[in-house]
């Protein structure tokens, strides 16, 4: 036995059908060709980048090379001259340290840091920088072995406008015959209000080094 | 159109009569003029067609059970089963396809013609819970899907232990290019305009690309399912970090003709906040628009989509470090070095990136079994990095990237009765611009590169049980950089005379170079999905891919100011090559399922960062890592269940493990996952405005594989230099966090459904670290956190 169901006879109309293929064709060569057009367009338009041809190397501005310590004897005699110069930046060459001379017994020197930048040409005098920035910079001067300690000097002009130290300037009073290592650090966005910060003692003082400096010196 | 005019069913006949050979005959009328033809009747493993007026016939099929499936495109498909056991007459009514989903859901089958791979899916309602969070943070939802984070607002999914460059994040269509190679560079994408997340783990998805070795994240965007306008709104707040967001998106469905979406997304964040101490500068702000608009025909459609992403990130201010020394105090002091009061203000280092992405679709349908898909589309990545300057170079990016990618592709799609094929040609240009107006000497250079890729991936089903899968791609693959290498640095790279080619200009302390690579690259795939007795099934697939090194991995030859690390690049890379097994057994019981995917990945010239010792600037002594090959094994296992308790109490759990060895070497890899258990429980009762109410737990174990890259500084200590350890290797402690999360669905004006949810993030305010947060050396996670959801449908 065999049961019919069916539902919705349907009546096919074959003019009708055409006519739907006709349109549909015209909208596909209408819409390919908006998109042929919107795709050339943005290639176009997104193609004019960077001129390989006409590169220049990046100017390194902000970069420290330089950094030089010169320490002059109260009432005359040798200036000594302690220099770290590291003309590559972050590149492989480690930097050059020179010390000018031994410093002399029973003397008192006023130092003065200069920072530089002589990777570009004219150097750039990066210690006026940290002068007008005074209260996001702080130098540290810590020293080993047998060597007096360095502190900082007392001036107006060693201090930023908050009243706390930059310490660009230091003082080394020597006694008797030493030697050791002066390590001289440059913190950016150090915490000046913090413990012992402000009469240089590097330990909470936080923030990121800028520079630091090591130089194996004597007194003789 | 009223759906209630269609109305459609079936009826067989049983008749008395028994007969070993049957008969089905029968008419197929429609809602709308068709060619009877073209229609196709699949019973069982037979095709047949219809006359031009729609009748059909088939004799001589056998007692028992049969499959009929009959389909013409532009109408809802009938698909049923028959206990045949004599002659038949059955009729059908085809009904006009009233929505454009079912469309969308064969595109979505046939975009995965690998069927030996258990692919693992992340459904809307999951995604809408992470509304005011990260692509990354809802990925771990998926077994053996962990993250790599810098902070919390720069999350990278990791896939079975890999990531960056090896884990590919396909938005839209879209592979997404936005700088991907550096871990600190989260995904460009806003998890609001995700519909549905489908991860494929391992490089089996070939019609996307040849070079994901970890794996895949899809994401389909949200489209309409009905003929109707239909709108969405998700506002978050969050009281960790006092901000949320607001997304906002407009649907408009239509089978036929135009339909389109729209789609907005605002987020602002404040600093974050640990059990005991402000995030300071880890707010964050996002703004996204995307939307699309779509011409549907009976065989074809043409979409044209646009989004843009915009997102201003802060990174942790204590995490700006200068040399190990620094490093050293911020690791041992255990506390962040910079703690501020709450603020929303975001300073430098920040991060302030934004995507931009245009694609236009144009998909032809052949007959309801072949469809042919065009696609091109245009990205522009403009990645800003600002870090903590001198003076006014606080206002200029320190990195400057601008990466633009043209890409087009066409993939034909053919369906047969027991088999599917799926082939497509692609091609992209990509320019990398690095503005050299930061002052600082750019990570990664400018460069241009081309791609070109074929495959061809084909499935076959033996019978209803068994099928198998094997697909093929070919990548070419050309990079062409400009970079200046400063002398010192060329040499001490050993690049003279191997690469001095590449040399074209001399500028005093630096080289001009324009190194140019070119790459030929097979990658394949194949395996079974066998569907045994009693609902197991099992899957197996093995796949073998290769990754080029990215520009990072080649060119990179400075100080990472957010890593405080000299990285390295290598010329001399080649590229890295994964051949993974993977197995996934599943098993469904009645109210119990579980999934048990183990896989083995072998890599020859796995590329890692090692680290090899220090360099000595006027900034102090910094850590050098360079990019190294090794060969590596990754084993790992991943195991998910489900248990329908009652009908009113759930229970879920995974848990991920993988072991990754350099076995070249025989020690651990570096950044492995740490093994993860998660455990949910779920009450949900429909009476009480379907209240829905969880709580997860998630467990951490310390990772205890990890290589030992320890190393000693001098710091001064008592007028003297002492040594002193710098322990950047030893993985944080275990954690257990505990998740609530609960919701209701309230009835507001005009019948819509509105639902309230409210949620607490580590409920007990534990204080830990993530071995995989690149800031675990910096702060703590995050503390407790809650949060209130409200969301609209209209």
């Amino acid at each position: 036995m065999q049961t019919n169901f069916k539902i919705n006879p349907f009546n096919l109309n074959t003019n009708k059908m055409k006519t739907t293929i006709q349109k549909f064709n015209n909208s596909v060569s209408k819409n390919l060709k908006i998109c042929g057009i919107a795709i050339i367009a943005t290639l176009t338009f997104s193609s004019c980048s960077g001129d390989d041809d006409n590169v220049e190397p990046v100017n390194e501005e902000e970069v420290i090379t330089t950094v030089t310590a010169i320490y002059t004897p109260v009432g005359g005699g040798t200036a000594i001259t302690l220099q770290s110069k590291d003309l590559d930046g972050d590149g492989a060459n480690p930097p050059v340290i020179t010390v000018s001379s031994p410093f002399a017994k029973n003397k008192t020197y006023n130092g003065t840091v200069t920072v530089k930048n002589e990777s570009v040409t004219p150097a750039e005098d990066i210690t006026l920088e940290i002068i007008a920035e005074g209260v996001d910079h702080q130098l540290f001067y810590q020293k080993t072995g047998t060597l007096n300690a360095f502190t900082y000097a007392l001036g107006v002009s060693n201090l930023d406008k908050n009243g706390k130290p930059v310490g660009l300037q230091s003082v080394f009073t020597t006694t008797e015959t030493a030697t050791g290592n002066l390590t001289i650090t440059l913190r950016h966005e150090p915490n000046k209000g913090a413990a012992n910060v402000a009469s240089g003692d590097i330990t909470n003082a936080g923030g990121a080094t800028d520079f630091v400096v090591t130089f194996s010196i004597s007194v003789l | 159109m009223s759906k209630k005019n269609f109305v459609f069913f079936w009826l067989m006949l049983i008749c008395n009569l028994i007969y070993s050979q049957n008969s089905i005959s029968g008419k197929i009328s429609s809602q709308r003029p068709i060619n009877f033809s073209d229609i196709h009747i699949h019973l069982g493993q037979k095709i047949i067609s219809s006359d031009a007026s729609g009748n059909y016939s088939i004799a001589n099929l056998p007692n028992g059970t049969l499959k009929i499936y009959v389909s013409h495109i532009g109408f809802q498909s009938i698909d049923t089963i028959i206990d045949l056991k004599n002659n038949l007459k059955l009729d059908f009514y085809l009904k006009l396809n009233t929505t454009s989903l079912p469309e969308v859901v064969v595109l979505q089958k046939s975009n995965n013609p690998i069927k030996s791979v258990a692919t693992q899916q992340i459904k809307l309602e999951t995604i809408e819970k992470y509304s005011n969070q990260n692509l990354g943070d809802v990925l771990k939802e998926i077994a053996g899907v962990s993250s790599l984070k810098t902070g919390n607002a720069v999350v990278k999914p990791i896939i079975n232990g890999l990531y960056g460059n090896r884990v590919l994040v396909i938005n839209n269509g879209v592979k997404l290019e936005d700088q991907q190679w550096g871990s600190e560079h989260a995904p460009n994408f806003d998890i609001n305009a995700a519909s549905k997340i489908i991860v494929i783990k391992g490089a089996s998805g070939l019609q996307y690309s040849g070079d994901a070795i970890g794996g895949l994240v899809v994401i389909e965007p949200i489209s309409v399912k009905k003929d109707t306008l239909f709108g969405r709104t998700i506002l978050n707040y969050d009281t960790n970090g006092q901000g949320g967001s607001i997304s906002s998106s407009i649907h408009k469905g239509n089978d036929l003709g135009w339909s389109w979406n729209a789609l907005t997304t605002f987020k602002y964040i404040g600093d974050k906040e640990a059990p005991n101490y402000v995030l300071s500068n880890t707010g964050n702000r996002n703004i996204n628009f995307s939307g699309d608009i779509k011409f549907a025909a009976k065989k074809y459609n043409i979409t044209a989509f646009y989004s843009y992403y915009k997102s201003l990130i802060g990174i942790l201010s204590a995490s700006h470090t200068g040399n190990v020394n620094d490093l050293y105090q911020s690791i041992n002091n255990k506390i962040p070095s910079i703690v501020n009061d709450f603020t929303y203000t975001i300073k430098n280092p920040k991060q302030d990136v934004a995507h931009q992405i245009i694609k236009f679709n144009y998909n032809y349908y052949f007959n309801e079994s072949a469809f042919i898909a065009v696609q091109y589309d245009f990205q522009q990545n403009n990645r800003l990095e600002y870090d903590i300057r001198r003076g006014n170079y606080n206002n200029i990016a320190a990195l400057d990237l601008n990466l633009k990618t043209n890409a087009a592709k066409i993939d034909f799609n053919k369906n047969g009765h027991d088999w599917n094929v799926k082939s497509g040609i692609s091609g992209a240009l990509q320019n990398n611009f690095a503005n050299p107006a930061t002052g600082i000497r750019p990570l990664i250079p400018n460069y241009d590169k081309i791609d070109l890729g074929a495959y061809g991936i084909a499935s076959y089903h033996f019978s209803d049980t068994f099928v198998i899968d094997g697909g093929l791609r070919y990548d070419f693959s050309k990079i062409d950089a400009t970079k200046f290498y400063q002398k010192s640095r060329w040499d001490e790279r050993g690049y003279t005379p191997a690469f001095s080619e590449f040399i074209v200009g001399d500028y005093a302390s630096q080289w001009l170079t324009k190194p140019s690579f070119t790459f030929h690259n097979i990658s394949a795939s194949t395996g079974f999905h066998k569907q045994l007795e009693n609902n197991w099934h099992l899957f197996a697939n093995v796949s073998f891919a290769s990754r080029n090194p990215n520009p990072s991995e080649f060119f990179s030859d400075g100080l990472h100011h957010s890593t405080g690390v000299i990285e390295l690049g290598d010329l001399n890379l080649n590229k890295e090559q994964s051949t993974k097994l993977s197995v996934t057994i599943q098993k469904k019981y009645n109210r119990f399922s579980f999934e048990i995917n183990p896989y083995i990945n072998n890599i020859q010239d796995y590329i890692f960062l090692k680290p090899v010792g220090f360099e000595t600037t006027i900034r102090g002594a910094f850590p050098v890592w360079e990019y190294k090959q090794t060969n590596a094994q990754l084993i790992g296992i991943d195991i998910q269940t489900h248990w329908d308790i009652t009908n009113q109490w759930q229970h879920s759990f995974s848990f991920a493990y993988v072991n990754g060895k350099d076995t070249s070497k025989d020690e651990p890899l570096i950044d492995m996952p740490p093994l993860n258990l998660n455990s949910k429980i779920r009450f949900s009762k429909k009476e009480w405005r379907s209240l829905i109410m969880e709580l997860k737990s998630e467990i951490v174990l310390q990772q205890n594989q990890f290589p030992d890259n320890n190393f000693f500084t001098n710091i001064i200590q008592d007028n003297a230099l002492v040594p002193v350890l710098v322990d950047v290797s030893t993985p944080p402690p275990a954690y257990h966090l505990l998740h609530f999360y609960s919701e209701m669905k309230i009835k507001t004006f005009n019948k819509a459904i509105s639902t309230v949810a409210f949620s607490v993030q580590n409920i007990l305010n534990v204080s830990y670290r993530d071995y995989l947060n690149r800031q675990r050396f910096f702060a703590d996670e995050i503390g407790r956190s809650f949060q209130i959801q409200l969301k609209f449908n209209y």
